[in-house]
């Protein structure tokens, strides 16, 4: 770890307000290059606005930026791009209409509006081959990747930019352990070749892992910058949330193996990408579905809510076998199945519209139910903190984490049987997810079957009383109790039977 | 080279839709096929075609264009002046009139881009003003094209049209390397994810009003090449083919919302939708039946478009996911 002298860039004294709201508030910070930084902070701590003055996407009100030591205006992200400030964006920033490579190709240093450089598309496979996206095809769309092939592309395609300084943020949420293992080898690469790297994610381990020094934020300020190492996680949580959080999950109950059952599948299968799929949900139990990115177990969820036509095999709910053909059926209360879905952006909110309007969607035309009754939202709106001037206001002035709270009241308002639950965690900050991990406890301690899909391991082994690891559409292993490790789940993951094995792997 | 018909499929489609379309009309037209049936048929088509082109331009950045047939009809006018003459003031002439159609383009373009009004509604406004424009020009039709210029580009070559010869020119000296610039590829970035496009470090605006700019001129050489097959000027001619461009470019598999179709998709969607027309003039219906009858077919061809749809075995996908 060699750092460079000087800072690449570097901000004095800057504030960024959008009306009356301060994302950011007079902050001084630097990052140099031959180093990684993290930036640590819950959502709206000013992480992304940081980023984004950066990246030159927003220009700060006041203060200014220095970019090698020179004070510099950044006009867009092409200027930022230009100087060698490349970021990858949580919102993704591929083009979905276009093809893998046209994406790679589309303002690539030097092309312009000019001839397309068709160099960067061979340098970019190079890199994909290395982070195991080697099997993307360069003229498939981008619209029918997967979320973590997008994300795989997005890394490949910021790192052709010849990045002195590379920002990820969130960069790695979609991905698979092994993959983020390979993805940081690479990240560790460019940093030994002198670049800087500004890191943002909320899964500790990885910053742990990965970062040279760690940056907190709170409440769009700098509090505090320090060398990685110098505190445990206790320490940087309370410093991250101004109030110490002992423990990120709730305690788990004795578990009650023979609870009544909620749901059944036997042998459900669907196309190509389910096979043979038999899971048990039980009353007050939060069942976990692992594995690799699009190994099926998204399929298994939106086939229970009735979004997949030609499903096989028997779905039993509550002792009658029944087949679910719709959503409207799936969120009937004789059913009383929910889904949360894993692009909250795309799938579970209208953005535009506001909270209160967002919150009607579920509960309208569900027997029973007065959707336009503000008092059944309120319970949970209190239970999981939602932060918010007034229900009137759009969702997308919400930050990630508020956002998410919507959603899942959205359903939570229905009294389901049944949660489904893709990745609901997915780029949300600290605070918000121990708040989220709280309500489902409680809500399965209520008698609420759970099934949670989720790309952190940490959830599988923590929250979930029992797990099933997917492989190429089947359940490679279902694990229980003490057999829940991490070392199990990425083993299982990558289906490698014998335990020896696959400590070897995960860290290969 | 499966892969490539699977990605052009909409394009394919259209191509294959056309031949046979074109088959029959030869087939039932009263004198049989000879040359001047099918320049005649060619002339018609690449009108239309270019308009489609100037919708096109519109389309692909997540726009609509309601005054391509004005800036035609003002074109049109203008050349009934200008193309005339000698051979260097017909030159400039041709060069005026395709700074005309240039400069529309460029008035909807920064009605768009830098008075952030939306397309449908500053293109409805700005055809008024043309089409005003051009009845200042030419209240009743009249004016003259040069004949032997507007024979040069209206019969044909060794017979084979010169309208088709213009239009595999349109397409491969224009659209093929205009596609492997980044203009062209921005030109989809813009109209697929504007954010996206920006955050990867694109010009936006400049791609935007580019795009108008570009459609203006197709919109130009339009109405240019109209006025050779008709060799005057008239004011009346626009809203026939600003509606019959939004058909075409749907026929020729360019999604409304931007992003996704091409050029050569647009052409084709003309040449389709004209020829239907044609085949409907020999056909015997009685005429009052014919729009009923085109709208039909127009119904149709774009319902099978979106026959994938039932085919979908995941729902979401139903919405474009």
């Amino acid at each position: 770890m060699s750092r460079s002298e000087h800072p690449i860039v570097r901000l004095c004294g800057v504030s960024k307000t959008y009306g009356a709201t301060h994302a950011l508030s007079d902050v001084d910070f630097s990052c140099f290059g031959g180093e990684i930084h993290a930036v640590l902070g819950e959502n709206g701590a000013g992480k992304s606005t940081l980023m984004k003055l950066v990246s030159g996407v927003i220009q700060p009100t006041s203060g200014s930026i220095e970019v090698d030591n020179t004070i510099t205006r950044l006009k867009g992200p092409a200027d930022a791009i230009s100087r060698g400030l490349v970021c990858m964006f949580q919102e993704l920033s591929l083009v979905p209409d276009l093809s893998v490579r046209e994406n790679l190709m589309l303002g690539a240093v030097g092309s312009g509006l000019g001839r397309l450089d068709t160099g960067v598309v061979q340098r970019a496979q190079n890199t994909l081959a290395q982070i195991d996206g080697g099997g993307i095809g360069m003229r498939t769309r981008v619209a029918d990747l997967t979320l973590a092939e997008r994300q795989q592309v997005e890394i490949a395609k910021a790192l052709t930019r010849d990045p002195k300084l590379l920002i990820l943020d969130e960069a790695t949420s979609a991905l698979n352990a092994s993959v983020v293992e390979k993805v940081f080898r690479l990240i560790r690469e460019e940093r030994d070749r002198g670049v800087g790297v500004l890191f943002i994610s909320h899964r500790f381990h990885e910053i742990e892992t990965l970062a040279d020094r760690v940056s907190i934020f709170r409440n769009g300020t700098h509090v505090e910058t320090f060398d990685n190492g110098a505190y445990d996680y206790g320490a940087i949580i309370s410093k991250m949330v101004g109030q110490r959080i002992d423990d990120l999950f709730p305690a788990k109950p004795s578990t009650a193996p023979d609870a009544e059952e909620v749901l059944r599948l036997d042998g459900f299968g669907w196309a190509n990408s389910l096979k043979d799929v038999s899971i048990v949900l039980r009353k007050g139990q939060i069942t976990g579905l692992g594995g690799l990115d699009g190994q099926g177990q998204g399929d298994v969820l939106q086939g229970l809510f009735g979004l997949l036509k030609g499903t096989e095999g028997r779905c039993i709910v509550a002792g009658t076998p029944v087949s679910i053909t719709h959503p409207k059926q799936a969120k009937n209360p004789k059913l009383g199945i929910a889904l949360v879905p894993e692009d909250r952006k795309t799938e579970g909110l209208i953005l535009d519209q506001s909270i209160a309007r967002n919150l009607e969607l579920a509960a309208l035309g569900t027997d029973g139910i007065n959707a336009s009754d503000p008092a059944i939202y309120q319970p949970f709106l209190d239970a999981l903190e939602l932060k918010c001037d007034s229900l009137d206001q759009p969702v997308t002035e919400l930050s990630g984490g508020n956002q998410q709270k919507v959603a899942l009241t959205k359903w939570l308002a229905l009294g389901p049987r049944c949660m489904l639950l893709a990745d609901p965690t997915r780029g949300i900050d600290v605070k918000t997810k121990t708040q989220i991990y709280a309500l489902l406890r409680r809500l399965a301690d209520s008698g609420v079957a759970i099934l949670l899909v989720s790309t952190d391991y940490e959830e599988l082994i923590h929250l979930c009383d029992e797990t099933h690891i997917f492989y190429q559409g089947r359940v490679a292993r279902h694990l229980t109790g003490r057999d829940v490790t991490a070392e199990a789940i990425i083993g299982a993951s990558l289906n490698i039977p014998s335990s020896a094995e696959t400590s070897e792997v995960a860290n290969a | 080279m499966r892969n490539l018909l699977r990605i052009n499929q909409r394009e394919v489609i259209a191509i294959l839709v056309l031949a046979v379309l074109l088959t029959l009309y030869l087939a039932t037209h009263p004198t049989g096929p000879n040359t001047y049936v099918i320049t005649i048929w060619a002339n018609q088509c690449l009108i239309l075609g270019l308009a489609a082109i100037a919708q096109f331009f519109a389309v692909i950045v997540r726009g609509i264009d309601l005054s391509v047939g004005a800036v035609m009809a003002l074109t049109n006018c203008v050349a009934s002046y200008l193309v005339i003459g000698s051979g260097f003031d017909m030159t400039l002439g041709i060069v005026v009139v395709l700074g005309v159609g240039i400069a529309c383009g460029l008035v909807n373009g920064a009605l768009v881009v830098f008075g952030r009004i939306q397309p449908i509604v500053a293109t409805l406004a700005t055809a008024s003003l043309f089409v005003g424009l051009a009845l200042l020009l030419r209240p009743t039709p009249g004016g003259q094209i040069d004949y032997d210029l507007a024979d040069a580009f209206t019969l044909d070559v060794f017979g084979l049209p010169t309208a088709l010869i213009i239009a595999a020119m349109v397409i491969g000296l224009f659209w093929v390397p205009l596609r492997r610039t980044g203009l062209g590829l921005g030109l989809y970035a813009v109209g697929s994810s504007e954010h996206a496009a920006f955050q990867s470090g694109m010009p936006v605006p400049v791609i935007r009003l580019s795009s108008f700019a570009l459609g203006g001129l197709f919109a130009g050489l339009a109405g240019l090449y109209f006025s050779f097959v008709t060799t005057t000027g008239d004011a009346g001619i626009g809203p026939n083919y600003t509606l019959n461009s939004i058909a075409a470019v749907v026929l020729g598999g360019v999604a409304l919302r931007g992003g996704v179709g091409t050029l050569t998709g647009a052409l084709a969607g003309a040449f389709i939708l004209k020829t239907i027309g044609s085949l409907m003039f020999f056909s015997g219906l009685p005429p009052l039946a014919q729009p009923f009858i085109e709208g039909l077919i127009l119904a149709s061809a774009i319902a099978i478009g979106g026959a994938g749809v039932l085919r979908v075995k995941n729902r979401l996908e139903v919405f474009g996911k």
